[in-house]
C-alpha cells in the first residue's frame, strides 16, 4: 500500500512540478503583453520614450540576481547529494542576495525620483519602468517565499522526496525571475 | 549511505501517516464547503455559476422593460430599485450599469468559469482516470477565490454611486476618470478588484486543468484516446494561460490611472470644464490590451461547449463521432487564430488599413475550422439511431445557433461591412446567437447529460423538453430581430433610441424582443425546478444511464473521494466505439479490451501492432470454420 502511494505521490509531485513551469509560461506572458504594450505606446509619438540613462544600480542589482541564481543552484545540488547542511548555508545566502536585490531595485528608484523620472508621468514609457521594475519586484517576494518555504522544510527535515520538490520548484522559479530580470534589463538598455 | 536509507524510512512513514489521514471522517465544513474534492468543487462551481446566471438574466430583463416600453411607468420597480428607477422608469445611469453588469456576469462569471470550472473540474479527473485534481488545493482555492469576486460583483449594486457602467470592456477614458459617470466610481473600483480575484481564480484553474490533463492520464490514455470534452477543455485552459495575463496587465496600468495619476491612457481630457493634467497617454493601447485577452475570451467560452455536445451528439446518435482527428485540430486551429485576430474588435479605431486588412483575413480563416466542426457535428447524427434526450437537444440547439450565429461573424469580420455594423443591434444579435445562446446550451447540454453523474440522480425528461423548447425558441425570437434593427443602424446601448426619428419604427419589435425575453426567463424555471428537485428526489440514476463509452460512467454512483474504489481501471481504445458492426451491444466502453471484442476488431484498431493483427486473423479464420461446421 504504501509504495503504490508513493507511485501516486511521484506523480502527483510531477504535476505539481507541471504547475511551476506553467505558472511561469503566464507570467512570462504578463511581462510580454506589458512590454509590448510599451512598444506600441512608445511607437505612437516621438514625444515619447524612456529619454533618461539607466542608474547604474542595475548593474549591481543584475550581478547580484545572477549570483543569486548561482548560490540556488549550489543549494539544490547539495540537497540532491544529502549535503543539508550546505543546502541550508546556500539556501540563507540565496535568500540574502534576493533582499540585496530588492533593496538595490528600490536605490534605483529612488535614482529614478532624483533624475526627475516620475511614475506619476505625462510621458508614460517613464511610468513603465516604475512598472516593469515593479512587477518584477512582486516576483522576487514570491521566490523569496519560496526559498523561504524550502529553508523551513530543511530546518524541520521533511521527507527527501519533499524537500526536493520545494527545492526544484523553487530553483525553477528562482532561475526564472533572473532570467526574466535580464531580459527587462536588455530590453530597457534597448530602448534607453 | 546510511543517511538514504533513512530517508527512505522516513519516506515510507510519511506515506503510512498520509494513508490514515485519507480515512479520516470528514466533516460537514471539508465535504461541502472547503472541499478540495473534484467533483464537490465542479458542484460549487455549477450551482455558483446557477446563480450568476439568473442574476443576469433578470438584470437582461429589467433593460429590456425600459426598452420594450421606453415611455411606460412601473411603480413596482421603483419599489424594489429605489432611486434607481425613480417614478418607475429606470434611470439612464442604472441603465448603463445594468448593460455592463449583465454583460460582466455572463461573459466571465456563468460562461468562463461556470462553464469550464465545473465541466473541467468533473470531467478531466474522471474521463482521463486520475484521483483528482494535480492540485487539489489550488482548485479549492480556485472555487473560493470565484466566489469572493462574485460577492464584490454583485456588491458593487450597493454602493450609493452604483455598478460600473462603461460596459463590459471598461474602455478609459470612460472608466479610468472616477468622476466622468457616476459608474465609474466605487463601482469600476469594485469591479476592477472582483475582475483581477477572478483572473486569478481563472488562472489557477487552467494551470490545474493543464497539469492534470498531461500529467495524470491513466495507464493508455495517450492524447488521441482523450474524449473530445478534454481535448476541448485543454486548450481552452492553455488559451486562459496565454490571455489572461495580459489581461491583468491592461487592467493593473488602468487602476494605476484611476488611482494613481499616472498617463498610460489619458490624454487631452477636459472633466467639467476643467482641464486634466495627464497627457500623452493612449486609450488605444487599453483596446489593444484588452482584446488580446477578450477575443480568446470568447473561444474559452465556446470551445468547453462544443466539447460537451461532441461528447453528448455522438453518444445520443450512437455513432462515432465524424472525423475525431478533424474535431481535435480545428479546435487547435480556432485556438491559435484566436490569438491573431483581436483587431477587427478594434476596425474603426483609426486603424491603418493594410493592418486592417490583415485581421479581416485571419478573421475570416477562423471560419474554416468552425464550418469543419459543424460539418462534422451535421455528419455525425446523418443516419444516426438518434436518441432525443433532453442533452442531445441542447447539443443540437447548440449547432443550430453556432451555425445562425457564425454566419453573421462572416459580416463582421469584413474591415469594410464593420464599418457601418459595428456597435449596432447586428453585433449585439451576432455574439448573443454565436457566443451566448450557443454556450449556454452547450452547460444546459452538459447539466442535463452528466446530471446523474453528479448528483446520481436522473433530470426530470419531460420538463426538460418543455425547457427546451421554450429557451430556444424564446432565444430565436429575441436575438433574431436584432440583426434587422442593426442592419437599419441602431446602435447598441442607447437608453433612449426613441429620441431618434428613425428609430421610432423600431419600438414595436423592441417590445416583441422584451415579451420574449420575458417568456423565455419564466421558462427557466422549469430548469430550475427540475434541477433543484432532482438533486433530492430524482429517479435514482443507473451507472451508465446513457450506455456511454467514457471513464467516468465505470465509477460508482456513490461518490468516492478517489473516483474508483479499486484500481484505475486501464484504457484500450478510443472513446468512440458506438454501434461497431460485429458487436452485440451499440457500444463499447474505453475500458474493454480488444481480446474481448474479436467479433468487430478493425485491421486500423491495431496500430499496426502486428502480432495483434496475427492473433485476430487466426480468430478469423477459426470463426469461418466454425461457420462452414
Amino acid at each position: 500500500m504504501a509504495q503504490s502511494s508513493a507511485e501516486q505521490d511521484r506523480t502527483n509531485l510531477k504535476a505539481k512540478k507541471f504547475l511551476v513551469w506553467l505558472f511561469i509560461v503566464s507570467s512570462f506572458i504578463l511581462f510580454a503583453g506589458l512590454t509590448s504594450g510599451f512598444i506600441v505606446y512608445t511607437a505612437g509619438n516621438p514625444n515619447r520614450g524612456i529619454k533618461t540613462l539607466l542608474p547604474h544600480v542595475f548593474i549591481y542589482s543584475t550581478a547580484v540576481i545572477i549570483l543569486s541564481s548561482v548560490t540556488m543552484h549550489m543549494a539544490y545540488l547539495s540537497g540532491k547529494r544529502l549535503k543539508f547542511k550546505q543546502e541550508k548555508i546556500y539556501l540563507i545566502l540565496t535568500m540574502a542576495l534576493g533582499i540585496l536585490f530588492f533593496i538595490l531595485q528600490l536605490q534605483a528608484w529612488k535614482t529614478f525620483v532624483d533624475q526627475g523620472v516620475y511614475f506619476i508621468n505625462n510621458n508614460a514609457s517613464q511610468s513603465f519602468l516604475y512598472v516593469f521594475t515593479g512587477f518584477h519586484l512582486v516576483h522576487i517576494f514570491a521566490g523569496l517565499m519560496m526559498v523561504l518555504g524550502a529553508l523551513l522544510g530543511n530546518i524541520r527535515n521533511i521527507a527527501q522526496v519533499r524537500n526536493m520538490f520545494r527545492l526544484e520548484t523553487t530553483s525553477i522559479f528562482w532561475h526564472f525571475i533572473d532570467i526574466l530580470w535580464i531580459y527587462l534589463y536588455v530590453f530597457l538598455l534597448l530602448n534607453q | 549511505m546510511s543517511s538514504t536509507t533513512m530517508q527512505h524510512q522516513h519516506t515510507l512513514e510519511h506515506h503510512g501517516h498520509h494513508d490514515d489521514h485519507g480515512h479520516h471522517k470528514e466533516t460537514f465544513i471539508t465535504k461541502y464547503i472547503f472541499s478540495q474534492d473534484h467533483k464537490m468543487i465542479a458542484k460549487q462551481f455549477l450551482i455558483t455559476g446557477i446563480i450568476m446566471a439568473l442574476i443576469g438574466m433578470f438584470l437582461s430583463i429589467l433593460f429590456r422593460i425600459q426598452l420594450g416600453w421606453p415611455d411606460k411607468t412601473f411603480p413596482l420597480l421603483e419599489t424594489f430599485l429605489g432611486k434607481w428607477a425613480e417614478g418607475g422608469r429606470i434611470k439612464p445611469d442604472f441603465y448603463l450599469a445594468l448593460v455592463t453588469i449583465h454583460g460582466t456576469i455572463m461573459v466571465f462569471f456563468v460562461l468562463t468559469t461556470g462553464l469550464s470550472g465545473t465541466f473541467s473540474n468533473l470531467l478531466i479527473p474522471l474521463q482521463l482516470g486520475a484521483r483528482d485534481m494535480a492540485s487539489p488545493f489550488l482548485n479549492m482555492l480556485s472555487y473560493w477565490l470565484f466566489f469572493i469576486s462574485s460577492v464584490i460583483m454583485i456588491s458593487s449594486f450597493f454602493v450609493q454611486s452604483g455598478p460600473a457602467s462603461a460596459g463590459w470592456t471598461i474602455y478609459p477614458p470612460l472608466s479610468a476618470l472616477p468622476k466622468a459617470i457616476s459608474g465609474s466610481g466605487t463601482g469600476m473600483t469594485l469591479w476592477l478588484v472582483s475582475m483581477v480575484l477572478f483572473i486569478a481564480s481563472s488562472l489557477i484553474g487552467s494551470l490545474n486543468y493543464i497539469s492534470t490533463v498531461l500529467n495524470m492520464r491513466t495507464k493508455g490514455m495517450d492524447m488521441w484516446k482523450m474524449p473530445l470534452t478534454i481535448w476541448a477543455f485543454f486548450l481552452t485552459a492553455v488559451l486562459g494561460v496565454l490571455s489572461f495575463p495580459v489581461l491583468v496587465a491592461g487592467v493593473v496600468l488602468l487602476i494605476f490611472d484611476r488611482s494613481f495619476g499616472t498617463s498610460f491612457y489619458l490624454s487631452d481630457i477636459v472633466l467639467s470644464g476643467q482641464v486634466l493634467p495627464n497627457q500623452g497617454g493612449s486609450p488605444i493601447l487599453f483596446q489593444h490590451l484588452f482584446w488580446f485577452l477578450g477575443h480568446p475570451e470568447v473561444y474559452i467560452i465556446i470551445m468547453p461547449a462544443l466539447g460537451i455536445t461532441s461528447e453528448v451528439i455522438a453518444t445520443n446518435s450512437r455513432k462515432p463521432i465524424f472525423g475525431y482527428h478533424a474535431m481535435v485540430y480545428s479546435l487547435i486551429g480556432i485556438a491559435v487564430l484566436s490569438f491573431i485576430v483581436w483587431g477587427h474588435h478594434m476596425f474603426v479605431t483609426g486603424m491603418n488599413p493594410f493592418l486592417g486588412g490583415v485581421f479581416m483575413i485571419t478573421t475570416l480563416i477562423i471560419a474554416v475550422p468552425s464550418a469543419v466542426k459543424t460539418f462534422n457535428y451535421l455528419a455525425t447524427l446523418w443516419r444516426g439511431n438518434i436518441r432525443f434526450t433532453p442533452a442531445m437537444m441542447f447539443g443540437i440547439g447548440l449547432v443550430s445557433f453556432f451555425i445562425s450565429g457564425g454566419l453573421t461573424g462572416i459580416f463582421l469580420g469584413n474591415a469594410a461591412l464593420d464599418i457601418p455594423l459595428h456597435d449596432t443591434y447586428f453585433v449585439v444579435a451576432h455574439f448573443h446567437l454565436v457566443m451566448g445562446s450557443a454556450a449556454i446550451f452547450g452547460m444546459l447540454c452538459g447539466v442535463y447529460h452528466w446530471f446523474p453523474k453528479m448528483f446520481g440522480r436522473m433530470m426530470d425528461e419531460k420538463l426538460g423538453y418543455l425547457h427546451f423548447w421554450v429557451t430556444f425558441i424564446g432565444a430565436y425570437l429575441v436575438f433574431f430581430p436584432m440583426h434587422f434593427m442593426g442592419l437599419d443602424g441602431v446602435p447598441r446601448r442607447y437608453y433612449a433610441f426613441t429620441e431618434f426619428e428613425f428609430m421610432k419604427e423600431w419600438l414595436t419589435v423592441n417590445k416583441f424582443i422584451s415579451w420574449a425575453a420575458i417568456v423565455a426567463g419564466l421558462g427557466q424555471i422549469a430548469f430550475l425546478w427540475n434541477f433543484f428537485y432532482s438533486i433530492f428526489y430524482g429517479k435514482k440514476a443507473s451507472q451508465n444511464p446513457w450506455q456511454s463509452n467514457t471513464l467516468e460512467w465505470t465509477t460508482p454512483v456513490e461518490h468516492l473521494h478517489g473516483n474508483w474504489p479499486g484500481e484505475i481501471p486501464t484504457v484500450y481504445r478510443w472513446p468512440y466505439d458506438y454501434s461497431k458492426p460485429g458487436h452485440y451491444e451499440d457500444f463499447i466502453p474505453q475500458t474493454t479490451p480488444f481480446s474481448e471484442t474479436m467479433s468487430s476488431n478493425l485491421p486500423h484498431d491495431f496500430e499496426g501492432n502486428t502480432e495483434a493483427e496475427r492473433i485476430q486473423l487466426e480468430w478469423e479464420k477459426e470463426h469461418v470454420a466454425e461457420r462452414i461446421n
